[in-house]
């Protein structure tokens, strides 16, 4: 395509326009044309694997969406012998891991955030929201492998002591064979993992806050938490909500720390420290095993699932997050 | 209405509403404490753990028979290189052209789109990339190879290296670009050699991060380029990786594995974080 990019409007240039100033001579230079192709092709590159994605992930998905229709869905069965698929159990486990991460991990996170633009003297909150955001830069299988040393026996330590409890041990939503692996421990590391993201995004809409919000409050007399509860949180709201999202498409699509310390049992969860596994696990923990083209097809269908929920979240976490700060953020 | 709670407030209680204060700046204060404490016991667990198993065997050798002591995992080293080189080609080349056009042709009717799909792309789940790249490249070659590994990591690349190059490029004050106008100079020229210049060390510093990002996933490997406990230097082969052998090698029974993966651990963390930390740092200053 060697058309030349016109600006619509003739006015003369003012800022962005300026860009086209070299357009205003109706045949372009060689180079220039050149230039464009390459750039518009390496940008057609990115419409190619959004596509090229979208349509492999349907055409692999697509005999066990045929073979099973929207029970693939709600089946609870997954069971690669009798070749009977249902994605149900994995459905349920990666809500629930997502979601009891975020219940752990955004309070925390906007503890921390409010502590680094609020609360902290400069020299200490450089370093502290630096530290939270390396958080984010340890690799998935890191944690897993922390997961399984670290975090298991003691989650494993926990379940003893909930069976030796003459109280505790009744009580069906806390019964587990205590092997450390499960639910729990895939939030705790799920909250760990999500922290840095919901955070650093927290962090960066809070600093957006006017300071005339602050001083108004102060000025009223009200203390620094009621600034912060009144003036200051609902203020940053639908950016730190932006931020949440955008953390919880994190855990969703969460795989290698997930895999290695949920148990991977295909069945429903039960009770808090139940064994399961969640869409991501599942594909890590089977793709290279499934011999038949149903077993396949079923955990391709199953990524497509997960492909479609997590650009749907993250797409409405950008656009929070944008509305609330046009330039430069996120 | 917050205004009109706050001067109802403000009058009454007052020991309670400075208890309230006092007790939720300690919860503040204890909730940055909580968030650092993983980083803290992960990064000591892993020094403590791994710098015994750290030697130039790790770096040189093949790994030892499932069981027994010593070997290392030199393959793997070379191969995250080898797969980190693949996916830079793909990531880089496609990313940063994506983000030039990103941020030097707003009026190009096809921008918008660009943009919405390379954030939509940030969002997905590199396991599911992973799926896409064995489709492309793992399927029609018939056996796991390295290829479709890198494959795999340069298109996870490929948004957060589009985002980068995009903001850095339209931090660029116009004004530079007009005196290259100014000077006679064709668009392109304007671009490669003024404008791109000037945003470098940002595109630098987005390209970095976004491999040493890559460097750690293991999530899309598992079935692309698969692993391998041999040396191999033919991308059309299965090809072995460090992530990779931290999952496979710490869900393993043996002992000796245990701490090849707590060796391996520690190597790609120093890695990513002294990377992160160096770029930061250096351009950082540069910056400002």
């Amino acid at each position: 395509m060697d058309r030349p990019i016109r600006h619509p409007s003739p006015d003369p240039p003012s800022g962005k326009d300026v860009r086209d100033l070299s357009r205003r001579r109706t045949r372009l230079p060689v180079g220039d044309r050149l230039f464009d192709l390459i750039v518009l092709l390496l940008a057609g590159c990115v419409l190619l694997i959004t596509a090229l994605a979208a349509f492999e992930l349907i055409k692999g998905g697509a005999p066990a969406m045929r073979r099973y229709g929207i029970g693939f869905l709600t089946g609870t069965t997954w069971d690669p012998v009798h070749q009977e698929f249902g994605a149900l159990p994995f459905i349920v486990g990666t809500l629930v891991t997502s979601f009891g991460a975020l219940l752990i991990g955004v309070p925390l996170a906007v503890g921390a955030a409010l502590f680094v633009s609020e609360y902290a003297p400069r020299w200490l909150a450089e370093p502290v929201s630096y530290l939270v955001e390396l958080l984010a830069a340890i690799p998935s299988v890191v944690y897993g492998f922390w997961g399984i040393f670290v975090l298991a026996p003691v989650v494993r330590g926990i379940q003893l002591d909930i069976f030796r409890s003459a109280a505790l041990r009744g009580i069906g939503f806390l019964r587990s064979t205590p092997t450390g692996l499960g639910l729990f421990t895939a939030i705790i590391i799920l909250a760990v993992m999500i922290i840095p993201y919901a955070s650093s995004v927290a962090r960066d809409v809070l600093r957006l806050v006017p300071q005339d919000q602050r001083e108004a409050a102060y000025a009223l007399g009200a203390t620094r938490w009621e600034v912060m509860r009144h003036a200051v949180l609902p203020y940053a709201r639908a950016g730190i909500m932006g931020g949440v999202l955008l953390s919880l498409g994190r855990a969703l699509g969460e795989t290698m720390a997930v895999t290695m310390v949920i148990g991977n049992r295909t069945a429903i969860v039960h009770g808090l420290f139940g064994q399961t596994a969640t869409m991501a696990s599942v594909i890590a923990n089977e793709f290279t095993e499934a011999t038949t083209r149903a077993h396949l097809s079923s955990l391709i269908l199953v990524g497509l699932i997960l492909f479609l929920i997590t650009i749907l979240v993250n797409l409405v976490a950008r656009v929070l997050i944008r509305r609330l700060a046009p330039e430069g953020l996120a | 209405m917050s205004v009109e709670r706050l001067r109802a407030r403000a009058g009454t209680g007052r020991t309670r509403r400075r208890v309230t204060d006092a007790l939720a700046t300690t919860m503040i204060a204890g909730a940055a404490v909580v968030v650092l404490t993983p980083l803290v016991l992960i990064l000591i667990y892993l020094v403590g753990r791994g710098i015994g198993s750290i030697d130039l065997a790790f770096f040189t050798q093949l790994p030892a028979p499932a069981g027994e002591a010593g070997g290392g995992v030199a393959q793997a080293v070379v191969g995250t290189l080898e797969l980190l080189a693949l996916a830079s080609v793909i990531g880089l080349v496609i990313g940063i052209g994506t983000g030039v056009f990103v941020a030097e042709y707003p009026e190009h009717p096809l921008v918008p789109t660009v943009r919405v799909l390379s954030d939509a792309l940030i969002g997905v789940p590199a396991i599911v990339m992973g799926i896409v790249a064995y489709a492309l490249l793992v399927v029609p070659l018939r056996h796991f190879n390295g290829l479709s590994g890198g494959v795999s990591l340069g298109f996870i690349m490929i948004p957060y290296v589009v985002r980068a190059t995009d903001e850095v490029m339209r931090l660029v004050p116009n004004v530079v670009r007009e005196a290259g106008f100014a000077l006679g100079l064709p668009r392109w020229r304007v671009v490669l050699q003024i404008v791109i210049p000037s945003a470098a060390s940002g595109i630098v510093t987005g390209a970095m991060l976004a491999m040493a990002r890559v460097a750690g996933e293991a999530a899309p490997l598992l079935f692309t380029a698969f692993g391998n406990q041999y040396w191999n230097f033919d991308p059309l082969k299965p090809v072995a990786a460090l992530p990779l052998v931290i999952y496979t090698y710490s869900i393993s029974p043996y002992d000796s594995w245990h701490r090849l993966a707590s060796a391996a651990s520690l190597v790609l963390v120093v890695f990513v974080l002294v990377t992160t930390l160096l770029i930061r740092l250096v351009f950082a200053r540069r910056a400002r």
